[in-house]
């Protein structure tokens, strides 16, 4: 076994020449970049204010700007996928062969899901939840900082893997016997299960300092049918989160026993099941789904009860229902493999239990609706992206609920269908939410909002491609095509694969008008400023804080009386209180020990990858060495003085004052 | 100052007990860590591909030892906690070095057996059975052994530094980490080893 | 004082550790004499087994653990780990069904 296990430079995809282009122009922008961080000398700054922030505003940033960036490669891999199946008709073999093609979906899958929709989620939530229940900051901000640079820490794996081996190819679910070591020899399947894992340990943390955070730390008075409804929806994803990922570590650990030490979990001799596989991975892949898509609800809601001026219809049903959906979300997971070989009985339990699911999603539905009416809604662009999503996130639940049919997913499983349902109900449901959310709590976070104009263009490219990339799918589903097909020989399909592919473009439009809006909005700034923190009249809690928030959040942390906490205030004639005298505040300290925690784990786990022993010891105890100098470290916390307080306070207060109006 | 000196303890308090719950929580997700590695042999522990089952390699008063052993360990815990919570160093640190030997005792018995079934030819690459009762069982050591790891450094922390509420704090999570251990070891012995040999 | 009261809820005294330790020394012994020593029927003893290791399961919560309902702590706590049991008894008996009726499919 040589010093650096498997690796050598033959791991360079040197004669790939996409590849090769992307490497180079990847490589490029980094240097273009670090140069200029070098020119305006903010190495500094970017260390000390924003890697070891433990700051659950600045973490929820990075987290967004993550999954951003990976939204880019994400949606790269869509593009290439799109044009090879609109050139590669009538048996022409396209431009991308097999090999390559599998990985890219593989990637597409896992990138989308893992590394652009949890970290926008969990990004938002890190910005808003804490400020909605009258926090300071999350139960553990060390924690936090850990679980993003875990998280960053998966990405960057998934990345690397681009330029040194080789990625899965065995689609993002990565069944076996396909992903057992006989069938992926490569290193491709080992770089997907160290990136779930490491990313899927931040994710778990994640989970459990929002709980505590919100069990423990709201603010004095607000009982818990009185928190925000994001903040409901959250708390049932993260809940869903501390009780599905475990099995993913799991079962990702069976698999990467049967393939370092020869154990026969899922393999096909000695007795393994790979079924076993398939059903623990799905035991966490549906949850899953529901972790992705209750907080876009509560996006939604927000947005909804904000912008027609009334209070959310049905708040106590929407939890409910919420809650519903959660629990209902463990006992259907088996719709994902209802022709893989169990008994009837087993289909129809679970079919029918997938059903009742579409219950509580309409009943949220008819109270969205139920708010708005009669009220006076304002389109902004918030609006705009969650009433795309009822239309379009409707269609793709009432496709998933003709799927739950055991007898039609005979049919259409593993078609093009199913890719437009889940594709529908994701992008539709959470991608939508997101970026609506990510609209609607900008301007809290940069203290700027955004462009209109460039944001109603993005929403409407977003919206006629997705329709156009997607509807076809359902069609060709129903004549006949699979997923994950490379090329295609039957020419009543072509029409459907050009449309598909020109849909794509047109959301690539969606993705150009999002990129200019924030290079516009940026560059006017002070004519785009939110002065008084709460540019929407909003009815809870962070939009009493000034924009960008003070960084303690709160001055005095105050007594919740209502629902709609913010609105309350408001009309009690509350809101923008120039205290007396201000407290000290205590906060903790920013800190380099969870980014090198993480350095240390994905150091691990790029040497497990590898094979090089060596490499992988030093990274695990490298990490746990620093966790435990960091536990007997007491220069944790300090506290803010009442002068600067106050200063902070005056300043945003007279902001304030100046823009809200008379 | 009082007030500030009275909000300031109140708030110590909120964010030791903040710690407990925390960790009580991460226990949570590691039962079902557990359960999923339980579902699992509960599926494979028939298949054991013409080679030994549970009947032919489990002996039953080896693991009724490992078993007193690590009951034994669990009350000797719940002493030095409320040592612990008395101020006590000295009975604290009794207790806890006990709770670390009978701890000791029993992964050195696992590690034995481990050792016996795979030098005859019964390790976890023979069957999905043997992985499947390997992996439930190494895992729940694993657990005990980073247990045993924590409980050194606690040692030396309540050595070093005495019991400070931080550190009060530690050991009642580590508390908690223990007799969850216990916990799924009811479960290993009974759904393993019992089950086994019936 | 009351403060006092409902925080020593969520720590034990030597008389919790000591039934708890009892109880449980009883609830094991009973079902490895049945499996090792005992005449009974498979089903009895499974059965048996069974139902000791979760009644011995309630007791390591409440005697070492000290779960309980009284405090806001012992609240939160108790109703996490019902959830999780739930959450458990849900994945593992759903999967073990789905895997032993597809395993019958295959006349395994």
């Amino acid at each position: 076994m040589s010093f650096l296990g498997k690796l050598s430079i033959e791991a360079v995809p040197y004669h790939e020449p996409i590849i090769m282009i992307t490497l180079g122009v990847v490589a490029l922008l980094g240097l273009v970049l670090a140069v200029l961080i070098t020119k305006a000398k903010q190495w500094g700054t970017l260390w000390n204010d924003w890697i070891t922030s433990i700051d659950h505003k600045r973490l929820g940033v990075m987290y967004i700007i993550l999954a951003m960036i990976m939204l880019l490669r994400g949606f790269a891999d869509a593009i290439m996928m799109r044009t090879q199946l609109a050139v590669a008709t009538n048996g022409a073999e396209g431009y991308l062969p097999p090999e390559h093609y599998d990985q890219i979906f593989t990637a597409h899958g896992v990138i989308m899901i893992i590394f652009m929709a949890m970290p926008f989620m969990i990004g938002l939530m890190n910005i808003v939840l804490p400020l909605q229940i009258g926090a300071r900051d999350v139960a553990f901000p060390f924690l936090n900082n850990l679980s993003f640079w875990l998280t960053a820490g998966g990405a960057i794996l998934v990345n690397i893997s681009l330029g040194l081996g080789e990625f899965a190819k065995t689609g993002w679910v990565a069944y076996p016997p396909l992903a057992g070591l006989e069938f992926s020899p490569g290193v491709g399947v080992d770089y997907y299960i160290w990136a779930l894992q490491i990313s899927g340990l931040g994710t778990l943390l994640t989970a459990v300092n929002f709980l505590v955070t919100v069990i423990k730390m709201r603010a004095p008075g607000m009982k818990l049918m009185q928190m925000p409804i994001f903040t409901w929806t959250c708390t049932w994803a993260n809940i869903l989160i501390a009780a599905s990922f475990p099995i993913l570590t799991a079962v990702l650990a069976m698999l990467t026993l049967d393939r370092y030490m020869d154990f026969h979990f899922f393999t096909n001799e000695a007795g393994g099941n790979s079924m076993m596989y398939i059903n623990l991975f799905w035991a966490w892949g549906h949850p899953e789904v529901y972790i992705l898509v209750l907080p876009a609800f509560g996006i939604f809601s927000e947005i909804i009860s904000t912008f027609t001026g009334k209070r959310l219809f049905g708040y106590k049903s929407m939890v409910y229902a919420s809650g519903a959906i959660a629990i209902l979300g463990f006992i259907v997971w088996l719709h994902h493999f209802f022709t893989m070989g169990s008994s009837a009985n087993v289909n129809a339990f679970f079919g029918i239990m997938t059903m009742v699911i579409a219950v509580p999603t309409g009943v949220k539905l008819f109270n969205w609706l139920f708010t708005m009416y009669r009220g006076r809604l304002i389109i902004g662009v918030p609006v705009l992206w969650t009433l795309g999503f009822m239309v379009t996130f409707t269609i793709g639940g009432m496709t998933g609920v003709l799927l739950a049919i055991p007898g039609a997913d005979y049919v259409l499983h593993n078609s093009l269908f199913l890719i437009a349902h889940f594709h529908n109900t994701i992008i539709g449901g959470a991608v939508f939410g997101y970026l609506a959310g990510f609209a609607f709590w900008f301007p809290k976070a940069m203290g700027f909002k955004l462009d209109e104009r460039l944001g109603k263009y993005s929403f409407w490219c977003w919206q006629i491609g997705f329709m156009l990339a997607f509807m076809p799918l359902y069609v060709l589903g129903f004549m006949g095509m699979t997923r994950r097909l490379n090329h295609t020989d039957n020419p009543d399909w072509n029409i459907w694969l050009y449309i598909a592919a020109f849909g794509a473009l047109v959301i690539a439009f969606g993705i150009f008008f999002q990129l200019l809006q924030l290079f516009v909005s940026f560059k006017n700034r002070e004519q785009l400023k939110d002065t008084t923190g709460d540019p929407w009249n909003g009815h809870t809690l962070e939009w009493s804080t000034a924009s960008p928030p003070q960084f303690y959040n709160f001055a005095h942390i105050p007594h919740i009386k209502d629902i709609d906490a913010w609105t309350d205030m408001k009309e009690r004639g509350e809101s923008y209180q120039r205290l007396d005298k201000y407290e000290p505040i205590h906060m903790p300290k920013n800190t380099s020990a969870g980014v090198l925690m993480s350095a240390g784990l994905t150091t691990m786990c790029f040497a497990m990858i590898w094979h090089i022993w060596w490499l992988a010891i030093i990274g695990f105890v490298g990490a746990i060495a620093v966790f435990i100098k960091r536990c007997y470290t007491s220069d944790v916390d300090y506290y803010v003085q009442p002068d600067e307080v106050e200063r902070i306070e005056d300043a945003h207060l007279t902001a304030a004052s100046k823009g809200v109006k008379a | 100052m009082s007030t500030v000196a009275a909000d300031m303890h109140h708030e110590h308090e909120h964010h030791e007990n903040n710690n407990v719950f925390g960790f009580w929580i991460y226990l949570m997700t590691d039962c079902l860590l557990f359960a999923s590695f339980f579902a699992t042999y509960a599926v494979l522990f028939m298949n054991t591909a013409g080679g030994v089952s549970g009947k032919d390699i489990f002996e039953l008063d080896f693991v009724a030892v490992e078993t007193a052993a690590l009951l034994l360990s669990s009350i000797t815990f719940g002493f030095a906690m409320i040592a612990a919570h008395k101020q006590n160093k000295s009975g604290t640190l009794l207790w806890l070095a006990v709770t670390w030997v009978f701890g000791v005792v029993f992964i050195g018995m696992e590690v034995y057996e481990f050792h016996h079934l795979i030098v005859h030819g019964n390790g976890p690459q023979e069957s999905a059975f043997l992985t499947a009762f390997f992996s439930l069982v190494g895992l729940h050591g694993l657990h005990v052994t980073s247990g045993l790891i924590w409980m050194t450094i606690m040692m030396i922390e309540v050595l070093r530094r005495g019991l400070g509420d931080q550190t009060v704090t530690r050991l009642s999570c580590l508390s908690l980490f223990w007799h969850f251990l216990d916990i799924v070891w009811i479960c290993v012995f009974t759904v393993v080893y019992l089950m086994g040999a019936v | 004082m009351s403060q006092h009261n409902a925080h020593a809820a969520d720590h034990g005294d030597a008389k919790s550790y000591i039934i708890g330790f009892v109880l449980s020394v009883i609830l094991t012994a009973i079902p490895f004499w049945m499996v090792m020593e005992g005449e009974f029927s498979k089903t009895t003893t499974i059965w048996s087994i069974v139902t000791m290791a979760l009644v011995q399961i309630w007791v390591h919560l409440k005697y070492f653990l000290h779960l309980n309902f009284v405090t806001e702590d012992g609240k939160a706590s108790t109703i996490s780990f019902l959830f999780s049991a739930l959450i458990i008894f849900m994945v593992v008996g759903l999967s073990v069904w789905i895997i032993y009726e597809s395993n019958a499919m295959m006349m395994y």
